[in-house]
């Protein structure tokens, strides 16, 4: 111990890559922050804590910097049609200024990939995954027609402001929308995007988060960005929160994080996000992985996902194995103790007839059977600006 | 009382036959935040390597090993409330158990603080 250390190396071993820096590098050092390798940039894990940053944001405004995240440009005649090919979400009907919540998934169902996509009018701005940017790629290059034109912001960064004050925080810097009839910044609804000038600099604006709260999530360019997280935290409610409470926020929110709750062998439907699955595309289907995708709608799946709440204080981690008296019944993908409701929870598959809000359960951890209990996920109310 | 360090970053603070174990004010800090930490049981035999306490951040759950072996005679019942004594008092209030030495001469192999100092400085 300090054991967290171990896993670091294994990763360094596992890419034979030195980390890159994102533009953020020497500002997220200069103000504290405790970096370590992630998706394969150096990012800060902390600053103060993580249960401080957490809290603060639950309270405040937390400033993270998310610019790991691939930022895609999608455009040409047709492709909202050949997006759909892919994605199982009506983006057909995915208005200019709206964003969606969607899957990449291959011709078995399983997700290769969870991201955003919005209509930017002229072309789709897509985030994906920063650990699986590079597939995402591949793949959409693979599947997408050659007259699809298919970039890579790699000369953006980007940052997600979140909690209750981001929005007098954001409009404290006296954005102006970049069009005509585009809404002021602070009157964005969740899951609305727009363009806006910050004096010079243009900024793509999205009110969308990964922590429950209600926030923004900002593209940037990387010569901009210091600047405005400078500006941003020139603030008193705003704070630079790092990687730890960002996962203890999205875990509390009951949001899955690619690589652990959802992988290549989880499908949407035992995910629990049928919901990205449009009402047409679900009697129309057309999208890779449309055939067992509906036929699990239809019939249901094997396992599902749920929310963990355990007794005690001790935490169970993902890979803990969770059983209904003797029998195994599922697996642990995230895990840990929540700052704002002080008791350990998870996110765990878990056989359909184990699934139900309320089934008593245990999770091993270490050769001790922990009590919990299937709960409803978000475990914390989300509080968006619908 | 003289109080030895491990390379895992352990301290025992020993008087007599009996030895204070805990973390090192290094060690918590790297942690981060501690939300629980499983203690031994009293009278349960550890030998030195062992794992018989682990501390639990919100990042992970981290083996706190035994500097040495003995038997365990008491548990900082205090950690069950306030697992957080490890972050705030790490190399005093935060300590974890007590045990009674089974060989002093396994001390030998431990680090004074000034060692452990250069060590830590090392890292």
């Amino acid at each position: 111990m300090p054991d967290d250390d171990a896993s670091i190396e294994a990763n360094d071993n596992l890419d034979e890559l030195e980390p890159e820096m994102l533009p953020l590098d020497g500002w997220h050092r200069a103000r504290g922050g405790r970096m370590v390798e992630f998706a394969g940039y150096w990012m800060p894990v902390q600053y103060e804590g993580i249960i401080a940053e957490h809290l603060w944001t639950r309270d405040h405004a937390g400033l993270f910097d998310v610019s790991h995240m691939g930022q895609l440009l999608v455009s040409g005649e047709g492709a909202a049609g050949a997006l759909e090919a892919l994605l199982p979400g009506d983006i057909s009907a995915l208005n200019p200024g709206r964003q969606r919540y969607s899957l990449l998934l291959d011709e078995t169902g399983g997700i290769l990939d969870d991201l955003m996509v919005t209509n930017r009018g002229d072309h789709f701005y897509l985030v994906v995954n920063g650990a699986t940017k590079w597939d995402d790629i591949a793949h959409l290059r693979e599947y997408l027609p050659d007259e699809i034109t298919l970039n890579l912001l790699d000369e953006h960064g980007l940052l997600a402001l979140q909690g209750p004050d981001a929005a007098p925080s954001l409009g404290a810097l006296g954005l102006h929308p970049a069009f005509d009839g585009m809404p002021e910044v602070v009157d964005l609804k969740f899951m609305q995007a727009a363009a806006y000038h910050w004096g010079e600099v243009p900024l793509g604006v999205s009110r969308s988060g990964y922590t429950g709260e209600d926030g923004y999530e900002i593209s940037v360019r990387a010569a901009d960005i210091e600047a405005l997280a400078e500006a941003l935290c020139a603030l008193p409610q705003v704070k630079p929160i790092g990687l730890g409470a960002r996962d203890s926020l999205r875990l509390e929110a009951g949001l899955p994080l690619y690589g652990h709750d959802l992988s290549p062998e989880t499908d949407p439907v035992s995910a629990g996000l049928a919901f990205a699955i449009s009402k047409r595309r679900r009697t129309e289907g057309g999208f890779l992985g449309a055939e067992p995708v509906l036929a699990a709608l239809e019939g249901g799946t094997a396992t599902r996902r749920v929310g963990l709440a355990l007794e005690g204080r001790q935490a169970a981690r993902e890979g803990a194995l969770v059983f209904a008296g003797e029998k195994e019944v599922g697996r642990v993908t995230s895990g840990g103790f929540s700052p704002s409701l002080n008791h350990p929870i998870a996110m765990a598959y878990v056989n359909a007839a184990h699934a139900a809000d309320g089934t008593a359960l245990t999770i091993e951890v270490r050769g001790k059977r922990l009590p919990a209990r299937v709960v409803p996920m978000p475990f914390v109310p989300h509080r968006y600006h619908r | 009382m003289t109080t030895y360090y491990t390379k895992d970053h352990e301290w025992i603070a020993v008087e007599g036959e009996t030895g204070t174990v805990g973390i090192t004010d290094y060690a918590q800090g790297q942690l981060g935040d501690i939300t629980f930490v499983e203690l031994p049981e009293p009278g349960s035999a550890v030998k030195q390597g062992d794992a018989p306490c682990v501390v639990d951040s919100v990042k992970a759950a981290s083996d706190v090993y035994a500097p040495v072996g003995g038997t365990v005679t008491e548990a900082n019942a205090a950690l069950a409330d306030a697992p957080e004594l490890v972050n705030t008092e790490a190399e005093s209030g935060g300590w974890l158990f007590r045990l009674t030495l089974a060989d002093p001469g396994q001390l030998g192999g431990l680090m004074d603080r000034p060692a452990y100092d250069e060590y830590v400085k090392g890292l």
